[in-house]
């Protein structure tokens, strides 16, 4: 825990009244060591998991998986097909366990809730003018709204980049105040959409705003830009979840999403998330995978444990 | 002035167009020098190569796929020198030279002589076209080490298919140096992935892997071994190659076989009207 995270226990509650106090708390964070970060997350990609502990971490990461489909040409069909691929990954192998949460876009949702109704599958859908996030706060509030009346548990917001790297830290507190409100029951993820942010401070402060805003789950990316989900920025969140947790007590998920496409990625952070948070955060209920493609070599992965055989992706359907 | 040290080779593996050593991180000695002792991970990466260059060569022009290999051919003369001194005879060396050209005319014949129109009794338009099959496993002869190699390669590469060779553990130098000739004939990488080592712990990693089409098993020369590669095959109906008889002879006419195995036939309906 930072020393800045202890001092600030008593007052956090009240940062989000004042531009200025939000302004000198969260660039009062100590800043990121760049390298450190970025070798301590190489070093961690080294570990060697082979053979039981390998089957967990493989069961574990399909559990984690958030299926993702957000295309301009989703239709109600595909994403039927992906919802019913969520419920029983591998259709050869009952023992294979559903995965964490399908998520589309808000038009796609109603289609979804209908194939995961009573299956333990969550829902999830984007709002807020996603990927962008770039438009007035009422669209982004009806978004958020007709998303969860249609059946999504959990909702994937984008922050206000343009407000935050301009400095109104204040602007983007409120929305994903009033966004969580919009919300009702439903989780809240806030996408910080970190390939946009350029550096890890940012990335830090960010996740702060995102926790103290009242966010469940923090998100690295939409996968809608170049740069996605990276080993440091992602252990750059998983810090800020822990250094919340001590200073507040309230636990906050990490999902990283885009760009992991292997077996071997997601155990890379699976250990990372073990050696830096802990076991606690080792849940689909508090850290998941944002990723399509992902899910097929971890099923392939599986098969070849399960069979001793290597698998080919002719067995596994595309979406 | 001191003397000069000369620079060592290192005989790596050939995986998708580079050089990489195991991932085991395993050698053997054979003709003074290290090989590689590639590991069933080795084996299940090169699939992976071969896979992923599927679909550009087996798209690529016959036409095309003819040129490379007749590259390959202008390249391996041009490094002869090489193939003498790790002992190949000069009529072996002619020989590959000669097979690689010969294939490489094969290219948009192939297609004329195997495939066509069938008559049929109604008003469509029927015709057969032979493809590649995909990913074909091979275990090379164990001698000749190059013109046995090539032999193998040349076949099965020519109509668009994607190869992982095992090569003879006994003579891989040839192997090894055949893949820098290769590299550098504008052969797409992960066309021809070369594996050395032992036949025992690659070939049949890659009998059983799903993902690989068919699968050649002229370099064993073990009968059980064979049969039981058969077995593993058979579980997603790879399609397979005998191993050669014993004393068969690379020098001769290799005929069409070799090429016509590793081929599926799309037969297409289409209707006549005007």
């Amino acid at each position: 825990m930072t020393a800045t995270a202890t001092s600030a226990r008593s007052d956090l509650s009240e940062l989000g009244r004042s531009e200025t106090a939000l302004r000198t708390f969260l660039h009062g964070l100590p800043g990121v060591d760049q390298v450190g970060a970025e070798q301590r997350a190489a070093q961690l990609g080294t570990r060697s998991i082979k053979t039981t502990a390998k089957a967990q971490a493989i069961d574990l990461a399909i559990r984690m998986v958030d299926l993702t489909t957000l295309e301009g040409a989703d239709t109600p069909g595909k994403v039927r097909a992906l919802a019913t691929k969520a419920l029983r990954p591998d259709p050869a192998d009952p023992s294979c366990p559903h995965v964490g949460a399908v998520c589309v876009y808000p038009s796609m949702v109603p289609y979804v809730a209908e194939v995961l109704r009573g299956s333990g599958v969550h829902l999830a859908s984007v709002a807020t003018a996603f990927p962008s996030g770039q438009a007035p706060l009422e669209v982004k509030l009806a978004d958020t709204r007709a998303a969860v009346a249609a059946g999504a548990d959990e909702i994937d917001m984008v922050i206000n980049r343009g407000a935050f790297l301009a400095g109104r830290y204040r602007e983007v507190y409120d929305e994903i105040v009033a966004t969580k409100e919009a919300c009702g029951d439903a989780h809240l993820k806030v996408i910080l959409e970190t390939g946009e942010l350029a550096t890890y401070d940012n990335v830090r402060r960010a996740s702060w705003l995102a926790m103290l805003a009242g966010g469940d789950f923090i998100k690295t990316s939409t996968g809608k830009v170049p740069v996605a989900a990276t080993m440091p920025v992602t252990l750059v969140m998983l810090e800020a979840v822990r250094d919340f947790r001590a200073a507040t007590g309230r636990q906050v998920g990490v999902k990283p999403a885009g760009g992991i496409k292997t077996s071997k990625d997601a155990i890379k952070y699976l250990v990372m998330v073990n050696e830096t948070v802990g076991p606690d955060w080792l849940d689909p209920d508090w850290f998941r995978f944002g990723a399509s493609s992902l899910l097929n070599d971890l099923l392939m992965q599986r098969t070849k444990l399960t069979t001793g055989v290597y698998s080919g992706p002719d067995y596994f359907t595309l979406d | 002035m001191s003397e000069r040290v000369a620079v060592r080779k290192t005989y790596k593996l050939f995986i998708g167009g580079k050089f990489p050593r195991s991932e085991s991180g395993r050698s053997y000695i054979v003709q003074d020098s290290n090989v590689v002792l590639a590991s069933r991970k080795d084996a299940r990466d090169a699939v992976v190569a071969a896979r992923a260059a599927v679909k550009g060569w087996a798209g690529a022009t016959a036409y095309n796929r003819g040129q490379i290999l007749y590259r390959v051919a202008e390249m391996l003369e041009g490094r002869r020198e090489q193939f003498v001194a790790l002992g190949v005879p000069a009529d072996e060396i002619d020989a590959a030279i000669d097979r690689w050209v010969w294939y490489a005319g094969w290219s948009d014949k192939l297609p004329q002589v195997y495939g066509g129109a069938n008559p049929v009794a109604g008003p469509y338009f029927n015709l057969s076209a032979p493809e590649p099959t995909g990913v074909v496993a091979v275990a090379a002869p164990e001698a000749p080490a190059l013109l046995g190699l090539v032999s193998v390669i040349a076949p099965a590469i020519v109509t668009g298919n994607t190869v992982v060779v095992a090569a003879s553990p006994a003579q891989p130098l040839p192997a090894v140096t055949l893949a820098e000739v290769l590299a550098t004939s504008d052969l797409p990488g992960g066309v021809v992935n070369i594996l050395t080592g032992r036949i025992t712990e690659t070939v049949p990693t890659l009998a059983a892997h799903m993902d690989v089409n068919a699968i050649d098993l002229t370099g064993v020369s073990d009968a059980e071994l064979a049969a039981e590669l058969e077995v593993k095959a058979a579980e997603n109906l790879k399609r397979v190659l005998r191993p050669a008889p014993a004393g068969h002879d690379w020098f001769a006419d290799p005929g069409l076989a070799r090429m016509t195995t590793l081929l599926e036939t799309k037969t297409v309906w289409h209707p006549k009207g005007v």
